[in-house]
């Protein structure tokens, strides 16, 4: 078991930003798009977590290995977007421990992690090539060095063409793909997803969840992704933990089939798929009452 | 062509009844007052001709202390709301005192600033900008606070500072609120140089206003109104398309719900 005093802490991430700016450079150790995977092991032990009288989660455990994808399902409402801001070091837990790398101050874990939020949220003021390399301007980056760390991306992920399109021109699908950009830009070794495919159509999504697992096996990270579709998060994941209604505890962990299979319908349809399917579903009924 | 005829038409209508009524003194009658203090549309279109330079030059007086006042309002305005919204401890200290500036009765107050700033442009600025930067703050502030609070968590991770996500978040997000408040703003700035020049002046549109309504020009009266609502529409239009032009995206897009 990982705790904090094995591994020190995680060393000069915070480089000043004038440093960054004078020397051009948008990155973390290395290029924007690629962080030190080995930085992204999360470690969460005995984690409880209230808003005044109500107790949201409650002595939760969760190692994620760096690189690895854990899926977490739970009932609308259970504290899973609370777990992510817990995690990310927006917010301190009531009691217990996260620490990512080994470190457990928040100015730490906000280094290491990227969030993205339900709803993609692009700026629309900002071409689609400037909402995703936002963090590389946050850190100093000029907006013409900025762009040229984004456009390999669009490039590889199927986005050419749309660097300048406004948000407003932009498909449902689109926009997530562009604010998925956007999460991996930050070049940081934890990605948070937080039911990132939510808002979109059941069509779109199956086609989002496939260009996803395609963009993950391409861009390594450490992703803890969060959804409400048992499906979802059995296919993107190596490992899904089901929650409880709040307080929220893990009551089933499972691990997934064939984790980002192509294609996506052969994946999901599986045997081995549909059995796991149902624990997760029967674990999901289990926890709740 | 065809959404301004409603309005066109609307004013023609109102235009050709008050002259009906002017012309055959019903008003007049109906007040018990003498026809000569009820001037007819076509009066005033005839005062606004014959006392054109009177008109221009001190509409010229009135449009400065109206661009001045104005661009005061805006930038203490922008300024205090930015504050606000930096610090909820100022937010709590100020707001208060916000709103308690805009039950302060400005005729009363007008001519104690003439008192204190004399007669020439400062009066006038002082009751402009206490008029205008109510409605720029309050907007602006809303507009900074507006924004959607999971954005906010997403440009923490984001490694945005504070003045990072103010820069290119917040103050983006607020601009369509501002040009609201700007707008209110520009059109009551008029009144407020009116009020101004009413506390003491030698010119202005106010001044001659005042000194017309004296002599009983009731026609040299409502020309000078004219020219002064013409002002306020105009300062508003141009608003409105510097509006459309920089702040296109309009309030509240990057909320939804």
């Amino acid at each position: 078991m990982r705790t904090t005093s094995e591994a020190p802490v995680a060393g000069p991430q915070s480089v000043k930003r004038a440093a960054k700016a004078a020397n051009g450079s948008a990155g973390r150790a290395g290029s924007p798009g690629h962080p030190d995977l080995e930085r992204g092991a999360v470690d969460v032990s005995r984690l409880s977590h209230s808003f005044s009288q109500l107790r949201v989660i409650e002595r939760l455990e969760l190692r994620v290995q760096p690189g690895e994808v854990v899926g977490l399902v739970g009932p609308s409402g259970c504290g899973k977007s609370t777990l992510l801001e817990l995690v990310s070091g927006l917010r301190e837990p009531t009691a217990g421990e996260v620490a990512i790398h080994g470190d457990s101050r928040p100015r730490a874990r906000l280094e290491s992690c990227a969030y993205m939020p339900q709803r993609d949220l692009l700026l629309p003021w900002l071409a689609a090539i400037d909402n995703a390399a936002v963090a590389l301007r946050n850190r100093g980056a000029s907006r013409a060095a900025a762009r040229n760390a984004a456009h390999p991306l669009f490039e590889r992920f199927g986005l050419a063409g749309f660097e300048r399109s406004r948000p407003v021109e932009l498909s449902g699908g689109m926009r997530q793909r562009i604010a998925f950009l956007r999460t991996l830009l930050a070049g940081k070794p934890v990605l948070l997803l937080d039911e990132p495919f939510a808002s979109l159509d059941a069509i779109t999504r199956a086609e989002m969840q496939e260009w996803l697992a395609g963009a993950l096996a391409a861009e390594s990270r450490t992703v803890i992704l969060v959804s409400h579709d048992v499906e979802e998060a059995l296919y993107l994941s190596d490992r899904v933990i089901v929650l409880s209604p709040r307080p929220a505890r893990a009551v089933a962990e499972l691990s997934a089939p064939a984790p980002r299979a192509r294609p996506r319908l052969e994946a999901v349809t599986a045997p081995g798929f549909t059995t796991a399917r149902e624990s997760a579903l029967e674990a999901l009924v289990e926890g709740a009452r | 062509m065809r959404r301004w005829l409603p309005p066109i038409a609307i004013v023609a209508v109102l235009l050709g009844l008050w002259q009906l009524a002017a012309n055959l003194d019903v008003i007049a009658n109906a007040l018990h007052i003498e026809p000569f203090l009820v001037p007819s549309p076509s009066d005033i279109a005839q005062s606004l001709w014959t006392d054109r330079s009177l008109l221009v030059d001190n509409g010229w007086v009135t449009l400065q202390e109206v661009i001045a006042g104005f661009a005061l309002s805006v930038v203490t305005g922008v300024g205090f709301a930015i504050a606000l919204h930096l610090s909820p401890t100022l937010r709590r200290a100020f707001y208060p005192l916000l709103v308690a500036s805009q039950t302060v009765p400005i005729v009363v107050v007008a001519p104690i600033l003439v008192v204190w700033l004399g007669f020439g442009i400062g009066p006038k600025l002082a009751v402009i900008a206490l008029i205008c930067f109510f409605p720029i703050t309050v907007n602006t502030l809303d507009g900074l606070r507006s924004v959607d609070p999971d954005l906010l968590k997403m440009m923490r991770t984001l490694d945005a500072s504070r003045l990072q996500t103010l820069r290119r978040v917040e103050a983006p997000t607020a601009l369509p609120y501002f040009f609201s408040g700007a707008k209110i703003a520009v059109a009551v700035a008029v009144i407020g140089a009116v009020f101004g020049e009413w506390a003491g002046s030698s010119s202005g549109l106010g001044h001659l206003i005042q000194q017309a309504s004296a002599q009983l020009q009731t026609a040299r009266t409502f020309a000078a109104v004219v020219v002064l609502s013409a002002l306020a529409i105009l300062l508003f239009g141009l608003l409105a398309v510097l509006e459309r032009r920089v702040a296109w995206w309009g309030p509240a897009q990057t909320r939804s719900h």
